[in-house]
């Protein structure tokens, strides 16, 4: 059961008018695994992720999570599904108005309906988990970029989503705060979370990920190892990406 | 000098009219508190509406709040106190009064609630949406308490504005402040009750409008 697929991505197809942004992507992720999504900018990978939980409603295509087609259904169930597909963003989107504490239960509370005490307890945990527990009663206002994004990612899972889904978690952080997200990305990898993560920490793929995918014009151009990828690309367009990016 | 003391400082007429003058304060603040609250709950609702995005509603919500931004309400006042009954719809002068100012607030406060609604980022949203909250949920708990934040310092002086005019009321005979002293004034030959009709409209409002400046003050998120 170890390698069922747990996010399953089936012929995507995204159109903005004329204008295609994915060109039948097909991607599989396994249960547990961390798939590193790297590409430069304009080449779907966010809008990639964004579909998995129709935050940007697909063209045509299927999203699988978990064995069920989150296209198919109604919008109750979809809401249902998205509660299953955590999403961490790259602007953070606390609610300025409500303590890092209300944060993490609101959806457990209106969505799951948690009783105030069970989301609470399982607020704290997430917080401890995220090193963010002292915050608690914080407002986000009052927090660093760092801060605010792992309160970010407690808020996800204390839903206890069965996908995470990281877009450019680190991109709007001051570079001594990243070190401290990542961390908190590779606790959740350890505790076998399935992970997509679109970012450009190469560092990070180098060490955590199971598998790095290079995106370019809206194709999946190849995928392999971190070694693979980062060692031996075969791809031209890999080549260049990576030297761009490392240069 | 004396003269114009006695012309609005007479202290006979003052005291022979001011239970007057205080039933006028009455029936302004009655009129002024059903007006605020029916006012700004209704314009609350067609935001919320609105921002569900339905063409057709869409349409008539804007057009509903343009209407009545662009209309003097006493041109409404004395339309339908004067010409209703000619088509068989009677409605009493605190009735109509009460109607057209509400209705004119409701349109102001859709628009600057709309507007809080529109600064609310959108990546608000989708954090909501992606945390299965749904539009509803996220509209209710998210967007909503952070539009009316916004819509707070620009609201408040519209009431203000609003309300005033249940002086407009004078027009049809609903015998709120104005009324009672300029029929004080026919009778008594004085202008002393409109002076009191002043003093009566600035215990009336101007604790509004500090209540309005402090909040315009405090408009930043709560830190602690």
């Amino acid at each position: 059961m170890a390698n069922r697929p747990m996010l399953e991505i089936v012929s995507l197809e995204k159109r903005f008018g004329t204008n295609t942004i994915l060109k039948k992507i097909d991607l599989k992720v396994a249960e547990g695994e961390l798939v590193f999504v790297i590409g430069p900018s304009g080449s779907g990978k966010s809008t990639m992720l964004r579909c998995c939980n129709r935050l940007e409603e697909p063209t045509s295509g299927d999203i699988i999570v978990d064995g069920r087609n989150i296209m198919a259904g109604t919008r109750r169930d979809l809401d249902s599904m998205r509660l299953q597909i955590g999403m961490v963003f790259q602007g953070f989107h606390l609610y300025p108005h409500m303590t890092v504490l209300r944060n993490v239960t609101l959806a457990q509370r209106k969505a799951l309906k948690r009783t105030k005490a069970e989301a609470d307890a399982r607020a704290i945990d997430m917080l401890e988990q995220v090193g963010m527990a002292h915050k608690a009663d914080a407002y986000p206002g009052e927090l660093s970029g760092g801060q605010q994004q792992r309160v970010a990612i407690a808020r996800s899972l204390a839903l206890d989503p069965k996908v995470m889904l990281f877009d450019e978690p680190t991109s709007a952080l001051d570079p001594e705060l990243v070190g401290s997200v990542l961390k908190v990305m590779k606790d959740l990898k350890s505790k076998g979370m399935t992970m997509v993560v679109v970012s450009h920490e190469m560092g990070f793929a180098r060490e955590t990920a199971d598998r790095v995918v290079f995106m370019d014009g809206g194709v999946v151009v190849e995928q392999g190892t971190p070694e693979e990828i980062f060692g031996a690309p075969k791809a031209e367009r890999t080549r260049a990406f990576l030297s761009r990016v490392s240069g | 000098m004396d003269r114009f003391l006695q012309t609005f400082f007479n202290p006979v007429v003052m005291a022979q009219y001011t239970p007057d003058i205080i039933a006028g304060v009455w029936v302004t603040l009655q009129i002024a508190a059903a007006v605020i609250v029916a006012g700004i709950a209704g314009g609350l609702a067609l935001a919320c509406l609105r921002s569900y995005r339905i063409r057709a509603l869409n349409f008539f919500i804007i057009c509903y709040a343009d209407i009545f931004r662009a209309l003097p309400p006493l041109v409404v006042i004395l339309i339908l106190y004067f010409g209703f009954p000619s088509i068989g719809i009677q409605l009493s002068g605190p009735m109509v009064l009460f109607i057209v100012l509400a209705a004119t607030l409701a349109a102001f406060a859709e628009e600057i609630f709309w507007a809080g609604f529109s600064s609310v980022e959108k990546g608000q949203w989708e954090a909501g949406i992606a945390t299965g909250l749904g539009f509803t949920r996220t509209l209710a708990y998210v967007a909503l308490p952070q539009a009316v934040r916004l819509a707070i310092p620009p609201l408040v002086n519209r009431v203000l504005a609003i309300t005033k005019m249940t002086a407009l009321g004078s027009a049809i005979g609903v015998s709120e402040i104005l009324s009672s002293a300029t029929t004080a004034q026919s009778f008594s030959g004085s202008a002393t009750p409109l002076t009191m009709s002043v003093v009566a409209y600035l215990v009336i409002f101007l604790p509004m409008v500090v209540v309005a400046r402090w909040l315009e003050s405090r408009t930043a998120w709560k830190k602690r």
